[in-house]
């Protein structure tokens, strides 16, 4: 792994069931506020597995400019 | 400072109704207020409007002098207020400074918002844009979200329940069924308010506010001219108003509210009051979430006892603080730019002894709390009877 990847923990987290109207196809998904490694915070999207706080995260790629997190291997 | 007194109160029925525009809802309040406080339009000398989203809901902007011509006040200063869902209370806040300033003397505030005419998803779409829209929203978040995640770390930190913010749902729906100005006058059952339909986890349907239509209006006067145009004078004994990042992300701990604790500080030591001193309050229940902190923020209790102390009923109409005894933004409604100056509105009624079935016998000081989006924009405002 790159050590430009941006890792941390989640801080806390949501599942989205009502999503606005850009959003709405994807609903149901994650959002997290990742308290980041090197400091300061993110607010993210989830990829795969539904993350609680306190687990590990890792940066997965990007997708149209969105961060995706995921839980760390 | 000139002591400030409100003298005449007027708000619309709360609710959605598709044949009425922002306009003809601002001037019906308008037009109460003036009539409640006995003044004319032409005695009026500046206007302030708050509102959230009017160009975004209603394709109409330069929205003041859209309404206050309405009302037939001609040629004052008319100033419209954003602060999100804060806009009501920030637009109170700001005519307020004028009387105490001296500046002028009659001033009248509107609030308003016609959010209806959107579908569901649109409506999350303009009240996203109160956020920070090139991160937090751009990951997909809704203000539901954004308390959503809110909740859970202050269940992390202190233990509280999803019980606790379902008891805040069942309180509030309980006093909004004994308004008739409410909009959704339904009383519900823990049980119900426990399994609603999932919006952003842990909140369900029956933790969020409502989308709605309505203005809310008041007429500020200085406290020694108020005799002139009402028996019933309600003084603004200590106002203020905060604010704090815009993202929830750049917050060092999202589960308290600094600029409710600034705005409510400086409130206190104007009136001369402590927390323990209020009798009653009106506070911002967008979600019930944001009830529990704010009663932990305004400092009614301790950090983190704001759960327990609804779920024991201490909020309730008969409990030893009562809050929101007009139902609040979960079932009077929540028509984002006139909800500040409503909880005013609902203040006054309870110290005028109008409050009909919902009355409470202890009503001389109460507290409004106004928030703008997760903590943007606070307006703490104290009043009491004179």
């Amino acid at each position: 792994m790159s050590s430009s990847v941006r890792a941390g923990t989640v801080y806390t987290e949501t599942v989205i069931y009502s999503a606005p109207e850009a959003f709405a196809a994807e609903a149901p998904y994650q959002t997290a506020i990742i308290s980041l490694d090197g400091g300061g915070r993110v607010t993210v999207r989830i990829a795969g597995d539904r993350v609680a706080i306190g687990d590990k995260v890792v940066e997965a790629e990007p997708r149209e400019g969105v961060a995706f997190f995921e839980k760390a291997a | 400072m000139r002591p400030v007194a409100i003298i005449g109160i007027g708000k619309t029925p709360f609710g959605a109704f598709p044949g009425r525009d922002l306009r003809s809802l601002a001037v019906e309040a308008g037009e109460k207020a003036l009539h409640n406080a006995n003044v004319r339009p032409d005695q009026i000398e500046s206007f302030y409007l708050g509102n959230f989203a009017g160009p975004s809901f209603a394709g109409q902007n330069h929205l003041a002098p859209y309404v206050s011509t309405a009302l037939g006040i001609q040629g004052v200063p008319s100033t419209r207020i954003e602060a999100a869902c804060a806009s009501g209370g920030s637009a109170f806040f700001h005519g307020w400074s004028e009387v105490a300033a001296g500046i002028n003397d009659i001033v009248m505030v509107v609030g308003v918002e016609k959010m209806t005419s959107q579908p569901t998803a649109r409506v999350s779409q303009i009240l996203a844009e109160a956020g920070d829209c090139s991160g937090e929203m751009k990951a997909g978040s809704t203000f539901a979200s954004l308390f959503a995640m809110i909740a859970r770390r202050h269940m992390y930190e202190y233990g509280t329940k999803k019980e606790h913010l379902a008891a805040v749902a069942v309180k509030n729906h309980a006093n909004g069924a004994l308004n008739p100005d409410a909009h959704m006058r339904k009383p519900i059952t823990l049980e119900q308010a426990m399994k609603g339909k999932p919006i952003a986890d842990p909140l369900n349907i029956y933790d969020c506010s409502l989308i709605s239509d309505g203005a809310a209006a008041v007429i500020l006067a200085p406290l020694e001219r108020a005799y002139e145009f009402t028996q019933k004078p309600i003084r603004v004994l200590g106002i203020s108003q905060a604010s704090d990042y815009v993202a929830l992300d750049q917050k060092a701990d999202i589960t308290t509210f600094p600029a409710v604790r600034r705005a409510a500080d400086k409130a206190y030591q104007m009136a001369g009051v402590t927390p323990q001193a209020i009798e009653f309050a009106e506070i911002h229940d967008c979600f019930t979430i944001a009830e529990i902190i704010a009663i932990e923020d305004l400092g009614f209790v301790k950090k983190g006892e704001g759960g327990p102390f609804s779920f024991e009923g201490n909020t309730a109409r008969t409990g030893k603080l009562p809050v929101n005894t007009s139902g609040g933004l979960k079932s009077k409604g929540h028509p984002v730019g006139a909800t500040g100056v409503a909880q005013l509105c609902d203040l006054a009624l309870q110290m005028r002894c109008e409050a009909g079935e919902r009355q409470i016998p202890r009503h001389s000081l109460g507290l409004a709390q106004n928030l703008g989006g997760s903590g943007a924009t606070c307006v703490v405002s104290i009043l009491g009877v004179v």
